[in-house]
């Protein structure tokens, strides 16, 4: 935003002894952003006008003729030549007392426990109040400003004043954005679902995730995409706040979905697959009990970009300390998919490694067996063994929050069979990953459909050949690769995409296609010209040649099915290397 | 000896043919008694193959295609399905059970059903007996199977007849 204004009049000033320049208008908190110098809010967003309510981005300005006074940061704008002071020991003081008023009133609130010990105040001297709400309007102000829903308003004066509905009742005007939420630095709102009423926030597992984002890290192209399902833009019309601050006015609210029709001669299936979700086996409670998470979201979390900046976490915010990871989760079942999933063996080893790595918790591996498969992973195995996971070798039957004794009271615990001590174990544990099945894309049936190439019982493509046509289908021309052909890694699903790519590059390089040597051939002596094999085309090969009087078999686009021959009426048509002679010797032979 | 039957199986490349070999491939035991041949789709084959396979002494004949909706070549089953249903009504005219004529669906993935099919039919046959068709009927039907063979293969069916 400075850079947007930078053409307008730039003014010139100092905070901490460091000098700047920036667009009339701003606030001393832009320039010291700009600068990198920390100065604490609370009541501060840059989405909506400041409000100064908390004063805890107090700071000294001294004016550049002599004198000064203390100014809040967020709302004061700049003018040349003054110099600002943001940690003299006034400062401190005064941040301090206000921090202590604030934890007077909200005791237990984190966020200003912490302001505390960074502005040492050891004893509250005032009268503690059992508050969450520090008064400093954020939801208000955005609920107004940016939602535009004005649902939630300062109520009472004085001693009494509050935030709250309209006579405290539950509000047509709200419409559960979540946004108060999101912003109040105490974190003590909470959305609440009650019937009847249109909801936009939407609480996933994993914490809020924005409504603009990217699709993940490395994504190409790497751009940002909405959720207009929960953009409250899209839903009410109101915000707009990601158009008002793009530099380049690269977003457009009116883009629509368009269908591109492009002509090619190859195609490359690598449609992928999905997850199992585990909330079907309800012995696992995934979806009901608390830190059941899938392998997916385990990864999600785990990520550098993730919610938790790749902390391992609970719900509740805290470190666990053991971790379940169950393999073979719908998959090796004869109830769901009766096939192994192939990858969760070493994801599940991975991800016993970085629990290892990141926290102190103790790892449970509960395993049917160890398929540890490819190069250096056997070795992989071992490393873990000596690391320490608990590997139990036996199906996971059960998860369950009902505990039997102290050591159980608030854990998940793991009902299981160890194989190989021959027990039955309850086994209580913080956290628990299900390593979920993968299976075919619900739609690959209608996509077998379209490129007429099959599927396998397993739901997934089959290849032309297992060994030596491996990304081939019975379709000429469509390849597949990775997931949508069977589970694999992802060093596998690399080696099929470059073959797959190596296979339609050796057909256009040919430049010319190989038609179908097994087509059909029309005796033109013996056609009556009733046109019947015309109809029975389903490529309309099998044209009516008006001058001769004939039907004719257009050799580019006939397949060979030899539907037409079947069905010719006086014997005229017949299918190369399936002639009716050929195939009365096979009989004969046969017999 | 109990009687085996012997049957001949119409199998299309695609769909069923891949399902018989999977069968193979995945060394599911079936019955012996089916002897497979190979056309393109289950639409190539034409109603004279099946009379001429029952009248060179096939017990049973099986047409295998893909499943509706799945065909290679878009609706080669759906023709013959048809013809099998009118070809099936023509079978009692000869004296032959319609049971000996059968039409499944079996895609390439399916070699257990495969497996499954042969075995039930080849019982199913066991219990018809063997096929029995009548002198005057077998003279007729030879005319029947194609009148225009002679014509297509001179030297190949000469020493047949």
């Amino acid at each position: 935003m400075e850079e947007k204004e930078a053409s307008q009049v730039l003014v010139h000033l100092e905070v901490d002894g460091k000098s700047v320049s920036l667009a009339e208008g701003s606030t001393i908190l832009d320039a010291a952003k700009l600068l990198g110098v920390q100065i604490p809010t609370l009541c501060y967003t840059p989405l909506v006008e400041p409000y100064a309510a908390c004063r805890l981005c107090s700071v000294e300005v001294e004016y550049p003729r002599g004198g000064g006074k203390v100014v809040t940061a967020c709302n004061y704008q700049v003018w040349d030549g003054i110099k600002v002071r943001t940690d003299t020991d006034k400062i401190r003081r005064i941040r301090g007392m206000i921090v202590e008023m604030l934890l007077a009133r909200c005791p237990d609130i984190q966020v200003l426990k912490d302001l505390a010990e960074e502005y040492g105040i050891e004893k509250v001297r005032l009268e503690k109040q059992e508050e969450g709400c520090i008064l400093c309007g954020l939801c208000v102000r955005v609920c107004a400003e940016l939602v535009g829903a004005h649902a939630i308003s300062f109520a009472g004066r004085g001693l009494d004043r509050r935030v709250a509905t309209p006579y405290d009742k539950s509000s047509d005007a709200c419409i559960a954005c979540g946004a108060c939420a999101l912003v109040c630095p105490t974190k003590i709102i909470h959305v609440e679902d009650q019937e009847g009423r249109e909801i936009i926030h939407e609480e996933l597992s994993l914490g809020p995730s924005k409504a603009i984002t990217l699709p993940f890290m490395q994504a190409v192209p790497n751009i940002p995409y909405i959720d207009t399902e929960h953009c409250i833009h899209f839903q009410t019309g109101e915000c707009g706040y990601c158009a008002k601050i793009c530099d380049r006015d690269a977003i457009d609210y009116e883009l629509q979905e368009e269908t591109i029709e492009v002509d090619v001669g190859n195609i490359i299936m690598a449609t992928g697959f999905e997850l199992f979700d585990p909330s079907v086996m309800g012995q696992y409670g995934y979806g009901r009990l608390k830190n059941v998470v899938t392998s997916l979201e385990f990864e999600h979390l785990n990520c550098a970009a993730g919610p938790t900046g790749g902390r391992i976490l609970m719900t509740d915010g805290g470190e666990p300390s053991s971790v379940g990871i169950i393999h073979c989760v719908g998959s090796r079942d004869e109830n769901y998919y009766k096939y192994c999933s192939r990858v969760c063996c070493m994801y599940a080893l991975k991800y016993a490694h970085l629990i290892k790595e990141k926290t102190d918790a103790d790892v449970y591996s509960f395993y049917i067996d160890m398929r540890c498969f490819g190069k250096g992973y056997e070795e992989f195995y071992h490393r873990l063994l000596e690391e320490g996971v608990q590997f139990i070798r036996g199906r996971a039957a059960e998860i369950t929050d009902y505990a039997i004794d102290s050591d159980e009271e608030g854990k998940l615990i793991v009902l299981c069979e160890d194989t190989l001590i021959g027990a039955l174990r309850r086994i209580p544990l913080d956290m628990v990953v299900l390593c979920s099945a993968m299976k075919s894309n619900e739609d690959a049936k209608e996509l077998s459909r379209i490129f007429s190439c099959s599927l396998g019982s397993d739901g997934f493509f089959i290849e032309k050949h297992p060994k030596l046509a491996p990304v081939s289908t019975t379709s000429d021309g469509v390849f597949i690769a990775g997931g949508c052909q069977g589970p694999k890694d992802i060093p596998d699903t690399v080696a099929q995409g470059a073959a797959a790519a190596a296979e339609v590059l050796s057909l256009i390089d040919r430049k010319e296609v190989e038609v179908e040597a097994a087509i059909a051939v029309v005796d033109e002596d013996r056609c009556s010209g009733c046109k019947l094999c015309n109809t029975l085309c389903p490529y309309l090969a099998v044209k009516y040649d008006e001058e001769k009087g004939v039907s004719v078999v257009n050799e580019a686009l006939c397949k060979g099915c030899g539907t037409c021959a079947a069905g010719c009426p006086s014997n005229a048509i017949s299918a190369r290397h399936f002639e009716n002679r050929q195939i009365f010797a096979e009989i004969e032979g046969l017999l | 000896m109990s009687f085996e039957p012997r049957i001949v199986g119409f199998l299309c490349n695609w769909c069923s043919y891949t399902g018989a070999d999977l069968a193979g491939t995945a060394r599911i035991k079936y019955a012996h008694n089916i002897r497979s041949i190979r056309v393109m789709c289950s639409g190539r084959i034409e109603p004279t193959y099946i009379m001429k396979a029952l009248y060179e002494g096939a017990d049973g004949v099986l047409i295998a295609g893909c499943h509706p909706g799945d065909c290679h070549y878009q609706e080669g089953n759906y023709k013959a399905l048809r013809r099998y249903m009118l070809l099936k009504r023509i079978l009692s005219e000869y004296g032959i059970e319609p049971e000996r004529l059968r039409l499944e669906w079996v895609a390439a993935s399916e070699g257990e059903r495969f497996a499954r099919i042969v075995d039930d039919f080849t019982e199913q046959l066991r219990k018809l007996g063997p096929l029995a068709i009548k002198e005057s009927i077998a003279e007729a039907m030879k005319d029947d199977i194609d009148p225009h063979e002679a014509h297509n293969v001179e030297s190949g069916e000469a020493d047949e007849a």
